[in-house]
């Protein structure tokens, strides 16, 4: 059988989970085998029922009086534990911190390799399964592959689109208590907290306008910020914007900030780096303002203008405000 | 209390991505190397801590001769040790990465009390090295943080989660994996670099463990969509147009 990792929230599984629940039910196909799930503390039943419709036969619902709250070795304990009991040809997680962690875990504990950010599986024949994986935040792929017993993956999140089975089945929920002892929950979540950041969340905003060395000083995101409010939306930045002390990292959009996949995105003098362009790339639609007509960041977005962002931006809101009124 | 961070010696990629003509390797012959943003805040933050408690602050890296050029800059940004785990520039998997780094943290004169890694490198991106050491050195270990302090023998840490944070504590030694945002990594001023350039680098050269990793085939660049954007003009003119193209977007 192939196992897959699953994470849900508020009765429903996420959407990561359901991507990697994809691929999984993909791998099991090939190696025509059945398709059953792991998640833990109490899994709903409606979670099941979604994970049914996913191909999955049966969930186990990993429960122990230690966990209490999310404790990566003990879940990748719990998973081992599984993995011996259930022997799966393949072990597949959401690449969330939390599949990504408890994953690099097992292939610690298990003394496995591990695949991490897999797009693309081939179980192929005798020589283990053919990977394509992403590097580079996605601006490289490589094939590789894997071969041991089992082959542990964990899937890109956001890359391949959840799509539930054409027979859709009935998943059943069993209850697993694994053996775990106090040294397994020494790293625990001890407790959480709220941020107090106001306005739309950067990775939740509709419209995201971005800033980069070309805004020139910490004062001219004036402008940007004005624009983004009269768009209801968020300021991002570039990593060199962040590095100038123009911006807190937090606004930063790339490889090592925020992955934003907003309806518009509006990146002011930002030339379109690799690194900055894989944060961004999911974008609907992007509007590039540059005084380069050459800028790597015309070459990848939908529209551009050519112009000095410190006198196009003012002039698009003024237009903007007198709409308003 | 003494500290470690592990750097990797990665190119500085610019706007493309260029393979080799085998498809092995990224083509490096124009290219400048660094190291990833996350790894700067883990020398940072282990400069830091050092600095603050009156320990040692050490930069640790497994590559090629080449690969000195990194840890001069941790030098230079405050480290006072460096290790060098020096490779023919082959290509390690993480299992033999962790394992070899593992080895050399124990063959290491200093004990540490704080190990960094970055969450994950800038090029490979396996999200493992940090957790199979810790492992290796039975360590208690997390990964992602974004803020660390320290209270008496415990370390706590933050990592970001949608709408706020979730805290860890472990007991020191810890390893931590860390992400950029952690701190502002400082910049080197030219004499703590021309003083880093005589600085003695600690070097030792690892078997690699033929643990069964995951194996490269090749490299490819994904395809995508060159075609050129819809220049809607040139100048403040063009404002008139940006508008026209949000209420197309149906965005105001
Ligand atoms: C491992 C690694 C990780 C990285 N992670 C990130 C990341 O997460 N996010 C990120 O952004 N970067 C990241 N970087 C850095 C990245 O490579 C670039 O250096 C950075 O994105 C450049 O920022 P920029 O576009 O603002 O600056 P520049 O490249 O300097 O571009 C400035 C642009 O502004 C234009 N301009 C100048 N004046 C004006 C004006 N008045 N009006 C309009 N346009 C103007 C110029 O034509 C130019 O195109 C990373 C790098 C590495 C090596
Ligand atoms: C077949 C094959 C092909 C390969 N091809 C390439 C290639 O084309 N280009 C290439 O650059 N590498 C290549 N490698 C190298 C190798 O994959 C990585 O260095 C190794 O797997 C570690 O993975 P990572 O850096 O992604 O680890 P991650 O787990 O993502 O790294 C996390 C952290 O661990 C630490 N760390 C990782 N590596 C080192 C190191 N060497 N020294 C010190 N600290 C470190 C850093 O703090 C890093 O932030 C190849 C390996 C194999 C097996």
């Amino acid at each position: 059988m192939v196992l897959v990792l699953i994470e849900h929230d508020d009765g429903a599984a996420i959407d990561t989970t359901l991507e990697a629940a994809t691929i999984a039910r993909d791998v099991a196909a090939q190696e025509d085998e059945p398709l059953e799930a792991v998640g833990f503390g109490t899994v709903p039943g409606d979670v099941a029922d979604e994970l049914g419709e996913y191909g999955v036969d049966t969930v186990f619902a990993v429960t122990h009086d230690g966990l209490t709250d999310y404790a990566p070795v003990a879940w990748a304990k719990s998973v081992r534990e599984l993995i011996d009991d259930r022997e799966p040809s393949a072990v597949i997680a959401p690449g969330t911190d939390r599949g990504g962690e408890t994953f690099a875990h097992l292939g610690a504990i298990a003394d496995l390799p591990l695949a991490a950010n897999v797009i693309e599986v081939d179980v192929g024949g005798d020589e283990g399964y053919e990977l394509t994986r992403q590097r580079w935040g996605g601006s490289l792929l490589e094939d590789a592959r894997i071969d041991a017993e089992p082959n542990l993956l964990t899937i890109v999140p956001h890359e391949v689109t959840a799509e539930p089975a054409t027979e859709a089945g009935e998943a059943t929920l069993e209850s697993y208590t694994p053996e775990l002892a106090d040294e397994d929950f020494i790293v625990q979540v001890d407790r959480r907290e709220e941020s107090d950041t106001e306005g739309v969340p950067i990775d939740q905003a509709r419209v995201v306008v971005g800033g980069g060395r070309g805004v020139g000083s910490a004062e001219d995101f004036d402008q940007l910020e004005e624009l983004a409010d009269l768009l209801n939306g968020a300021v991002g930045s570039s990593r060199a914007a962040v590095n100038e002390g123009w911006r807190p990292h937090d606004d930063q959009i790339g490889q090592t900030g925020n992955k934003i996949a907003p309806e518009l995105y509006i990146p002011a003098g930002i030339s379109g780096a690799v690194q900055h362009w894989v944060g961004c790339k999911g974008s609907e639609n992007v509007l590039a303002i540059n005084t380069d007509p050459e800028a790597a960041i015309i070459g990848k977005a939908d529209y551009a203008v050519i112009a000095d962002l410190h006198e196009v931006v003012p002039e698009i809101n003024r237009i903007l405000k007198e709409k308003h009124r | 209390m003494n500290t470690l961070a592990c750097i990797k010696r990665v190119p500085e990629t610019g706007a493309k991505i260029v393979l080799t003509d085998d498809n092995q390797a990224i083509d490096t012959t124009s290219l400048g190397f660094t190291i990833s943003p996350h790894e700067e805040c883990g020398v940072e933050e282990a400069v830091q801590l050092a600095e603050e408690t009156g320990g040692t602050a050490t930069v640790l890296t497994l590559g090629s001769p080449e690969a000195d050029e990194q840890l001069r800059t941790g030098i230079a940004m405050g480290a006072d040790e460096a290790i060098h785990l020096e490779t023919d520039g082959e290509q390690w998997g993480p299992r033999a990465t962790a394992s070899a780094i593992a080895e050399g943290i124990e063959a290491a004169d200093e004990s540490f009390d704080l190990l960094f890694f970055g969450n994950e490198s800038a090029d490979q991106e396996n999200y493992q090295v940090g957790v199979r050491v810790a492992h290796t050195l039975g360590l208690p270990i997390v990964t992602g943080i974004k803020n660390v302090e320290i209270d008496g023998d415990t370390v706590v840490a933050e990592r970001e989660i949608s709408g706020g944070t979730e805290v860890f504590e472990l007991p020191i030694p810890a390893v931590l994996t860390v992400k950029e945002g952690l701190n502002s990594p400082r910049y080197p001023s030219m004499r703590s670099k021309m003083q880093a350039r005589r600085a003695e680098v600690a070097t030792a050269t690892p078997e690699r463990s033929e643990a069964n990793d995951v194996e490269m085939i090749e490299l490819e660049t994904p395809e995508r969509d060159d075609s050129p954007a819809e220049v809607l003009g040139e100048g403040p003119e063009a404002a008139e147009d940006v508008v026209a193209v949000l209420e197309e977007l149906e965005v105001i």
